[in-house]
């Protein structure tokens, strides 16, 4: 069966964070795709992955993505709960984390990150939510995977406002056109994979700076049947 | 020891305009019911502390109470931006918002060491972003011992600190379980603390993961049943995501925002 033109842009860019999630990792996710990603990952491939969330619940096993961070379900199906100065001190700070999922308004060559405004920080055109626990995510977490859609309004030359520095440790964007890793040497943003049916010039056009491409570039596997029935039976 | 008293003869004998109050609750155990009670008294000026910054300090920005917010992430969970908070930091209505601005493992560290009474607390991160440049509260220090460049918070102490339990004996003891976020810790800051809670009963059973407050560390204990709502009480009820939902497009517009809560918070008179 033929799935090239049967699946969206959001759903090959979850699809594909859920692939990144390993079995038996620990992985701290926030609400939103991130979420979605870890639910269909522990569904599929990752059975045995422990779910972190900021509000203190370790290894939480939702059947369906939560709305908020600290859902009842998470705090009933958690292995244990922590407070918050817990979490972020002996757990993430005290390097626990295997990998952190984060999503972003804005992203830089480097992958720092802004989730704070769009425009100048005392007059903002647009005021968004801040950092949350996002600084610490990339200082303490091994490895991050970003997930957000690719446009120059996103992938930008300069960030408006520097909330999150980048994770010394390997980075992998995922979005809805491509997949990019940071290079080990230069730690910049190279597209690794292209996702089935997009050509390299229309992810350079979303990137607003002259973006590297990886001489080993692949394309990136459709979504199966298993995972795209899986995925629409989550949301 | 903690009086048990009214929400309203709590609020009113210890929230003062011009305070700095921490409303804590990591989206379980929002403290609503008090944050309403605040609204009603019409306090002004306060300096509100939260680490989420959710509906309630849209809310209670909304309706003029406050004039700075401390905080480490602004927005409705899962769902978007506030739009009160938006429209007084963009436009400055009904009042301007001053803001100070961490991030959560930054602004936890100013909680405990403000538990502790030392002037700072530490952590990695943080003076590489953009943030220090905006929060007068930190700054980079050197380890005495590696050199090691580290992150300086100076503590939070509020004048009080209110949350939400699940329940009190009659002395006053508080016990609270679940998600436990950052309510210790706030309590602990502060010069005083008022507590509402779900029920009081005579003695507190035992429950796996519960923090106990003494009544000797707290001002205030105050029944309020359904006092986290539209979030969530572990045991009690649970999150009401249509309400979340449904405060996007209450909270877009500024008319429909006071109609609303002329309706179901100013006019409505706590048991």
């Amino acid at each position: 069966m033929n799935h090239a033109a049967e699946y969206t842009p959001d759903e090959i860019m979850t699809i594909a964070a859920a692939r990144k999630f390993r079995d038996r990792a620990t992985c701290f996710v926030g609400v939103g795709l991130p979420s979605i990603a870890a639910c269909l990952a522990r569904q599929l491939h990752a059975p045995d992955i422990v779910l972190v969330y900021e509000s203190g619940a370790i290894g939480a096993r939702p059947a369906k993505p939560p709305l908020s961070i600290a859902d009842e379900e998470l705090a009933e199906t958690a292995d244990f709960i922590v407070s918050v100065p817990e979490i972020f001190s002996y757990w993430l700070q005290g390097g626990r984390i295997d990998i952190g999922f984060l999503g972003a308004a804005q992203i830089d060559r480097f992958a720092n990150l802004n989730s704070t405004v769009i425009g100048r920080y005392d007059s903002p055109k647009v005021r968004m939510p801040g950092a949350g626990g996002a600084p610490q995510i990339t200082t303490g977490a091994r490895e991050i995977v970003v997930v957000l859609r690719q446009t120059t309004r996103s992938f930008v030359s300069e960030l408006d406002f520097l909330t999150t520095a980048r994770c010394k440790g390997p980075t992998t964007v995922i979005t809805d056109l491509g997949i990019l890793e940071t290079h080990p040497a230069t730690a910049e943003l190279t597209l690794t994979s292209r996702h089935p049916g997009i050509d390299v010039d229309q992810i350079r056009e979303a990137t607003a700076w002259p973006l590297k491409v990886s001489d080993s570039l692949r394309e990136t596997d459709p979504p199966t049947d298993l995972e795209l029935s899986t995925l629409r039976e989550l949301q | 020891m903690a009086k048990v008293t009214t929400l309203k003869d709590a609020i009113a004998e210890f929230v003062h305009d011009g305070d700095l109050v921490a409303a804590e609750g990591f989206s379980h155990l929002v403290p609503f019911a008090a944050g309403h009670e605040i609204i009603r008294q019409q306090r002004r000026d306060l300096t509100l502390v939260r680490l989420s910054a959710d509906l309630i300090c849209d809310q209670m920005i909304g309706m003029g109470c406050v004039r700075k917010l401390v905080f480490s992430w602004a927005g409705n969970p899962g769902l978007g931006l506030l739009h009160r908070f938006r429209d007084a930091v963009e436009k400055g209505w009904p009042v301007p918002l001053e803001l100070e601005e961490h991030n959560h493992a930054g602004l936890t560290v100013a909680f405990t060491a403000g538990a502790a009474r030392l002037p700072f607390g530490i952590l990695r991160g943080y003076t590489e972003t953009d943030l220090v440049n905006h929060t007068s509260g930190v700054r980079a220090i050197e380890c005495p011992f590696t050199g090691e460049k580290i992150a300086a918070v100076r503590a939070v102490n509020p004048d009080v600190a209110i949350i939400h339990a699940q329940r009190a004996d009659t002395q006053g003891n508080v016990q609270l379980w679940g998600i436990i976020g950052i309510q210790k810790e706030a309590v602990l800051a502060a010069k005083t603390a008022i507590v509402t809670v779900e029920e009081i009963c005579d003695r507190l059973e035992p429950v796996a993961n519960s923090v106990i407050l003494p009544s000797w560390v707290l001002a205030a204990v105050v029944h309020a049943p359904r006092g986290a709502l539209p979030s969530y009480a572990h045991g009690y009820y649970t999150r009401d995501n249509d309400f979340y939902r449904e405060w996007d497009s209450i909270a877009r517009d500024r008319d429909r925002f006071k109609e609303w809560m002329a309706q179901n918070v100013l006019q409505c008179v706590p048991a």
